[in-house]
């Protein structure tokens, strides 16, 4: 036992980078929401890519160590405490037996990432320790923490002791440390059913500036702030009777849907994989880790991209991720 | 300074458990430490916002219905 969960905070669930590849049988991916933290935690740490950690949602846990262990906390403004003193995020940190790690109220951003040394140790499900919470697995008995939970860590890169200790005090550059504010741009692909809407809501959709509603979550992000028509038409054999309805095809994740034409819903880790809603466009990969620190009442703007903008931004931001890991080794 | 209650997360605050109920507390309403003075709604789910002290409500400094930041200030109390 590594981890004593003294409160749980508001959602805090084991996370890595996901259970991908499943969705023929109908399983979202789980996985930390914003990847981006979540990798430079683990680079902070020294673990092994993919090693789980904890994405911490809105209000932060009390956790306890029972042993030493080298951490890092990255992801929101949402400042931690070791035994009550504010410490840094974005920087490699020992915690000794018996120290508690708890947070301040969350600033900015939405989501922190707690990295351990060794990961937390949790049984792999599907080639995963991602919780998906909806159906009750992976992760810790497949729901989020409670108060009295005990967490295991794993065996450190190289079969050090877990408390990779080379790694303490090392930090991000301030540069290449993500800034959250209260406005967000994310980028889409206009797709794959954005035919069904009219164009006029088309570019209400792309000029509104939408606003994050309390219902945002793990399964996706509902926006308020426009409305949307769609075409007239008969609808089609197989396709519901919403306007917003088209025969069921599969979802992307960050693929944004619009049922009854309001509340633009952009699909998230712990989404369905299909169903019958018009997707009308898709928030590309590289922005999902800013979507993900968006918070509830934040706004939100959707810029139309093409395919190439978003394969280079992408390219950009695998390059960023590799050259923190490089700076951290 | 006045003692506050404050939100501990993002959401929508509610001074009652649900549209039929009366307020779970009135300005110059007495609470004690642990009494719930609202709800929080985020994520689908609702969170009970609790006093941390005795006191008095002496004023609201958010409306029922508002968008709540964490750390915001909901009450004060004497």
């Amino acid at each position: 036992m590594a981890i004593r969960v003294k409160s749980p905070g508001l959602l805090t669930t084991v996370q890595d980078t996901g259970r991908f590849g499943e969705y023929a049988i109908g399983m979202p991916p789980s996985g930390a929401m914003d990847v981006f933290s979540y990798q430079v935690g683990n680079y902070l740490v020294g673990n092994e890519d993919g090693s789980a950690g904890l994405e911490i949602t809105y209000f932060g846990p009390e956790l306890e160590f029972t042993e030493s262990a080298v951490i890092a906390v990255t992801g929101a403004e949402m400042p931690p405490k070791i035994n009550g003193e504010e410490a840094p995020t974005w920087e490699t940190l020992s915690v000794e037996e018996g120290d508690v790690l708890s947070f301040d109220y969350l600033r900015n951003g939405a989501r922190s990432y707690l990295a351990v040394a060794g990961g937390i140790d949790v049984p792999v499900f599907m080639h995963s320790r991602s919780t998906y919470t909806l159906i009750g697995l992976g992760g810790y008995e497949g729901r989020a923490l409670q108060a009295g939970d005990e967490l295991q860590l794993g065996d450190a890169r190289n079969g050090d002791a877990r408390n990779g200790d080379a790694q303490v005090g090392k930090k991000v550059d301030a540069d290449a440390i993500p800034r959250y504010t209260k406005e967000t741009e994310l980028r889409v692909i206009i797709g794959l059913a954005s035919y069904r809407l009219t164009q006029e809501s088309m570019k209400e959709f792309l000029n509104v500036e939408w606003t994050v509603t309390p219902d945002a979550d793990r399964v996706g992000y509902r926006y308020r702030g426009g409305e949307l028509g769609f075409v007239e038409r008969e609808q089609p054999a197989g396709a519901g009777s919403d306007p917003a309805n088209v025969v069921d095809f599969g979802y992307p994740i960050g693929s944004i849907q619009v049922p009854g034409g309001v509340e633009p819903i952009v699909l998230m880790n712990d989404a369905v994989t299909g169903g019958g809603y018009a997707t009308i466009g898709t928030v590309i990969s590289a922005d999902r880790d800013r979507l993900a620190q968006s918070k509830t009442n934040d706004k939100t703007r959707f810029r139309s991209i093409e395919l190439e903008e978003a394969l280079a931004a992408r390219g950009d931001r695998r390059k960023t991720l590799a050259e923190i890991k490089d700076s951290l080794a | 300074m006045a003692k506050t209650v404050k939100a501990q997360m993002p959401g929508t605050f509610y001074r009652r458990p649900d549209p039929d109920s009366d307020f779970y507390v009135e300005e110059g309403g007495s609470v004690s430490a642990g009494d719930t003075v609202g709800l929080i709604e985020v994520m689908k789910s609702f969170h009970e916002v609790k006093a941390e002290e005795d006191g008095t409500v002496s004023k609201f400094l958010v409306e029922h219905e508002d968008a709540v930041d964490a750390g915001q200030d909901l009450l004060e109390l004497e």
